[in-house]
């Protein structure tokens, strides 16, 4: 199997698991109780029954949910429609497209700072087994792995806060509210401090693990001795010729890791009350807001699909040695 | 029957021993029964009922108060003893944890085990269902899929429907390692030979492949338990817990929503948080421990150990034996 | 040049003999090394005593076999003096004089500078030593550059020259290893094993992992460039066959220990080792096809069990009270020393048969 099947496999995939996540979407939504008439309209406003009427021929509720419903929602969802959210009476894309770009920094950053500290560390803790840097590594990995990733934030909030006075919350500063972000950044930087050390912190440790593990696999292999017998220092082996081999499940770990990043944002957003994607999500959740819900989930779902997707290709070619399956 | 006895028996006792000399495996095994223990004897345990507000002199609820020798732990926002939460939660959360954890192992060791001795599209349909749920983030389908149990007003507990979420999402790893193991085990002479002599899958699978792999399956069990309470910890903290049940989780969703941070009650958020990750920890060692006995990694590599190969000892003088 | 106690040198033999000999160009003395257990789970610590009092001479120009069971520490022999071993490995005594440094007792740093510039390794199983994701031209040039022996491109024309010598096409030299058969990986091994000129090759099983013709063709090119270039050549392997066909001399190495060594004719003509003499008879023969194979009853021994006298005493027909007891000696076997195109070399066994110890009237033991 040469690259233009793998090629073909990866998104073959990730189409399906697309419609997977869309069909899932669909009749959750519909499996709910009430009157589907209320996401459209919410809950609080009265109608008469002819109105009611009216608007569920207009929306299609009269036809069948399936075929008919579900391919006119799928319609709607490809052209970027999806619902008025219930407790902010405003269209769900507009909402989720405002809060996309704090959510997308905050994530980058984290994962900037994790991958580097994490790769760096596993490096050396794999190269130096055994000893106090690899012990300590590997302490602080699993510490930081039984940790709930909000009760982090929360100590990070309230250590930050009480002796570092650093912003309790919110993305920027209540002044400072509404302007345009490059204007304000050192009230951004300030704010951007605690979420993105507890992301980081987060996932360093998983890192860590996992280009330790890779690393110890690595430089177990033939070749490695080969190199060695070539009269290449251990930091010339290291190099040369085992940093390219360990770091390729890397790029797949980031790949998979990209769903978990998600997750971790809705916690640490929580926590500091960072105004985006993820404390949307948690907002929704506490409200009962479901096209809130629903959007958001099929943003963050096809977003990590995609990423996922880009990712194996990547990977593909990055690795000669990927031609066979 | 007996004979299969004494070899698991000594198997058993080899075991013991092994496990004995491993420090950070014995001390994970303290972590982890010390909760049970508090969880199992937690009415003993605690001086208060967990949602009994204490009252001062004057009759007034004692909130926030900070730790002294009475209460130990101090009180929350509602003059609750945290020390009786800590201990009550223990229950629910180390409930929820394991139910999680052994619906999620039951179901991965039998899809493991059909994908792996079964093969062809049974293997293909688990193979591409593991790929397609690792990839839809883990969190937000979880909300949502509670969000909708809990909307359709079906009358269960939000604690069951925490255990079913969880158990039906985290069977994945478990159902590859499994498959694997099972895919190996399956060219082994033992089975070719049963095979032979005309058995069925059925009584293959009981007799020879499931006590081969039971060890591996208790290994991994004890690490999908950590990640279940760490997950119901986040999903109580998100508020899907039971109010009138409070988990760890629910503890600190009470202590975020109701300003035990900005009134600096470290006490309040930092207990519940401490067990979590006393519990997990515990299970995470154990399971390491477990794994590494099964799967040991005992060859080094090619970096390690120049600096004591050449250890010349200074020579006798007469290296004859004296007859 | 240093004459430790119990093997005299060739040199103090032949007073009276009208022609120079040569010096070695490797003296391996009483070599011994040991494995420590890195298991902490078991009781105390376990050694594996993997070689003992290993001595040997590779002479220039000359191809040394090291033959024996999978086990017998030929590899460990390599590693050893290559100083390459794992990290369980412990030289515990001996000495490796190249040119009168001895290897053992220089700093790592030191050593590196020997590294493939006077002693190249060949290794088993090419597909694993070479990296997978590097091309292979790269991986040739590579010791080039790091021993800065010449400039990038007078180092590029060099991977030429060598693809060359080995019969590789030069357009194959941006491919990577998996795009090569596995006869070319092991000729591109080869390039890369000549590309700092070693005075010294070491092989270890160059032909165990490949097909009876390629087998051929890897030997052919080792006897070709040894010709062309003057290498010593240290060829490891468990194959009597290959060992009859390309070396001068061999060491039969048995447990951990030397059993026999000296030239190829007087060795497997007039073995005097049991040892040696059980894997000449068990080597089929193909002028008598009817003969049943011999094989050798029982086990090489644990090496961190080890019986205190000879080594190969439990296996051994002739083996008497005093063989378990006593450690047999390298001792010079009188009358089949053989005259190598330079060098005059000697026949040695370690079996207290050759001292006479064990007369017609000593007991057996039985196992």
């Amino acid at each position: 199997m040469d690259r233009r099947d793998f090629l073909l496999r990866k998104i073959v995939f990730a189409l399906v698991t697309l419609a997977i996540v869309v069909t899932l979407n669909f009749f959750l939504f519909r499996v709910l109780p009430g009157d589907p008439i209320r996401a459209v309209i919410g809950r609080n406003i009265r109608i008469s029954t002819e109105t009611q009427a009216a608007l569920r021929a207009q929306f299609g509720l009269d036809k069948p949910i399936f075929p008919d419903q579900f391919i006119d929602t799928l319609g709607q969802w490809a052209r970027g429609n999806l619902g008025i959210s219930w407790s902010l009476r405003q269209p769900v894309s507009d909402v989720l497209i405002s809060k996309l770009g704090n959510t997308f920094l905050l994530l980058t950053l984290g994962q900037i700072f994790s991958i580097i500290l994490g790769t760096a560390l596993g490096l050396l803790a794999g190269w130096k087994r055994k000893t106090s840097v690899d012990v300590g590594a590997l302490t602080f990995s699993l510490v930081a792995w039984a940790m709930p990733t909000f009760w982090l934030g929360i100590i990070l909030l309230a250590a930050g806060s009480a002796w570092f006075g650093l912003p309790t919350g919110g993305i920027v500063s209540p002044e400072n509210v509404g302007k345009p972000l490059y204007q304000v950044l050192p009230d951004l930087a300030r704010h951007l401090v605690l979420p993105t050390l507890t992301l980081t912190i987060l996932y360093l440790g998983e890192y860590m693990l996992i280009m330790r593990s890779s690393v110890l696999e690595v430089l177990s292999e033939d070749y490695i001795l080969t190199a060695k017998a070539k009269g290449l220092s251990d930091w010339q082996v290291l190099r040369q010729h085992a940093l390219k081999n360990a770091m390729l499940p890397l790029v797949t770990l980031i790949a998979i890791n990209l769903g978990f990043t998600v997750s971790g944002a809705i916690y640490v957003e929580t926590v500091f009350s960072y105004d985006g994607l993820g404390k949307l999500f948690q907002t929704a959740l506490v409200k009962q807001d479901f096209p809130l819900l629903q959007g958001a989930f099929l943003l963050l779902a096809v977003t990590v699909i995609i990423a996922n997707m880009i990712a194996d290709i990547l990977y593909l070619y990055l690795d000669p040695r990927v031609k066979t399956s | 029957m007996s004979r299969r006895w004494i070899i698991l028996k000594r198997n058993l006792l080899n075991f013991w021993h092994a496990f004995r000399r491993n420090r950070m495996g014995l001390f994970g095994a303290f972590l982890v029964f010390s909760a049970l223990f508090v969880a199992f004897f937690a009415p003993f345990l605690s001086p208060y009922q967990p949602n009994e507000t204490i009252r001062d002199a004057n009759g007034r609820g004692l909130t926030f108060a900070p730790p002294s020798v009475h209460p130990p732990l101090g009180t929350d926002d509602a003059g609750r003893d945290i020390w009786s939460q800590l201990v009550y939660g223990a229950r629910i959360s180390l409930a929820v944890g394991f139910l999680a954890g052994f619906i999620a192992m039951f179901i991965g060791s039998t899809l493991g085990i059909l994908a792996g001795y079964f093969g062809s599209w049974i293997d293909n349909l688990l193979m591409r269902t593991t790929d397609i749920l690792l990839v839809i983030p883990d969190l937000p389908l979880m909300l949502i899929l509670v969000a909708t149990l809990r909307r359709l007003e079906l009358h269960i507990s939000p604690i069951v429907i925490l255990v079913l979420v969880i158990g039906l999402l985290y069977w994945t790893t478990t159902a590859r390692l499994i498959r694997s193991q099972v895919l190996s085990l399956k060219e082994r002479q033992f089975v070719a030979r049963s095979r032979a002599i005309g058995a069925g899958y059925f009584h293959i699978i009981r007799k020879h492949i499931v006590p081969q792999i039971l060890p591996l399956v208790v290994a991994n069990t004890v690490l999908i338990i950590s990640v279940a309470i760490l997950i119901e910890s986040g999903l109580a903290f998100l508020g899907l817990g039971d109010p009138t049940r409070p988990s760890w989780g629910t503890m600190l969703n009470f202590a975020f929503d109701r300003n035990a941070i900005s009134n600096g009650a470290w006490w309040v958020y930092l207990p519940p948080g401490l067990a979590i990750v006393w519990v997990s920890l515990g299970c995470v060692l154990l399971g390491n421990v477990l794994e590494e006995m099964l799967n040991p990694r005992l060859t080094s590599h090619h970096l390690e150990g120049e600096a004591l190969m050449v250890a010349r000892r200074p020579i006798e003088p007469s290296t004859q034996e004296k007859p | 040049m240093q004459t430790p106690a119990g093997m005299p040198s060739p040199v103090s033999r032949l007073v009276g003999l009208a022609e120079p000999q040569q010096t070695p160009l490797l003296s391996v003395r009483h070599l011994s090394t040991d494995f420590v257990s890195l298991d902490k789970t078991k009781k105390g610590g376990e050694v594996a005593h993997a070689l003992e009092d290993v001595s040997f001479d590779v002479y220039p120009h000359q191809t040394l076999g090291l033959v024996g069971e999978s086990g017998c520490g030929k590899t460990t022999t390599l590693m050893s003096v290559m100083r390459l071993l794992p990290a369980a490995g412990r030289i515990i005594a001996g000495e490796v004089l190249l040119d009168g440094v001895d290897l053992l007792g220089l700093s790592e740093r030191e050593m590196r500078r020997y590294r493939w510039k006077e002693l190249a390794m060949i290794f088993q199983g090419a597909m694993n030593a070479l990296n997978p994701v590097i091309p292979v031209g790269d991986q040739i040039r590579e010791p080039i550059l790091l021993h800065e022996l010449m400039d990038r491109q007078d180092a590029d024309r060099r991977v030429d020259e060598l693809l060359d010598l080995v019969g590789i096409a030069k357009s194959r030299k941006n491919l990577y290893p998996h795009q090569y058969s596995g006869g070319m990986r092991q000729r591109a091994m080869i390039a890369m094993a000549l590309a700092c000129q070693p005075r010294l090759l070491f092989a270890d099983e160059p032909t165990t992992a490949l097909d009876v013709m390629i087998q051929a063709q890897v030997l052919d090119l080792l006897k070709h460039i040894q010709a062309e270039l003057g290498l010593a050549i240290v060829l490891v392997t468990h194959d009597l066959g290959v060992i009859a066909e390309v070396c001068d001399s061999v060491v039969v190495m048995y447990g951990g220990v030397v059993a026999e060594y000296g030239p190829i004719d007087a060795v497997y003509n007039a073995p005097r080792h049991p040892y040696t003499q059980l894997l000449l008879e068990a080597f089929p023969d193909l002028n008598r096809p009817a003969e049943t194979l011999a094989s050798i009853p029982g086990t090489p021994p644990r090496l961190n069990d080890l019986p205190p006298g000879c080594r190969f005493g439990p296996r051994c027909p002739q083996c008497s009270e005093h063989c378990s007891q006593k450690k047999p000696e390298l001792v010079e076997v009188t009358g089949t020393a053989i005259r190598q195109p330079s060098f005059l070399q000697h026949h040695w066994a370690a079996c207290h048969l050759l001292a006479g110890v064990a007369g017609p009237a000593a007991l057996k033991v039985s196992d």
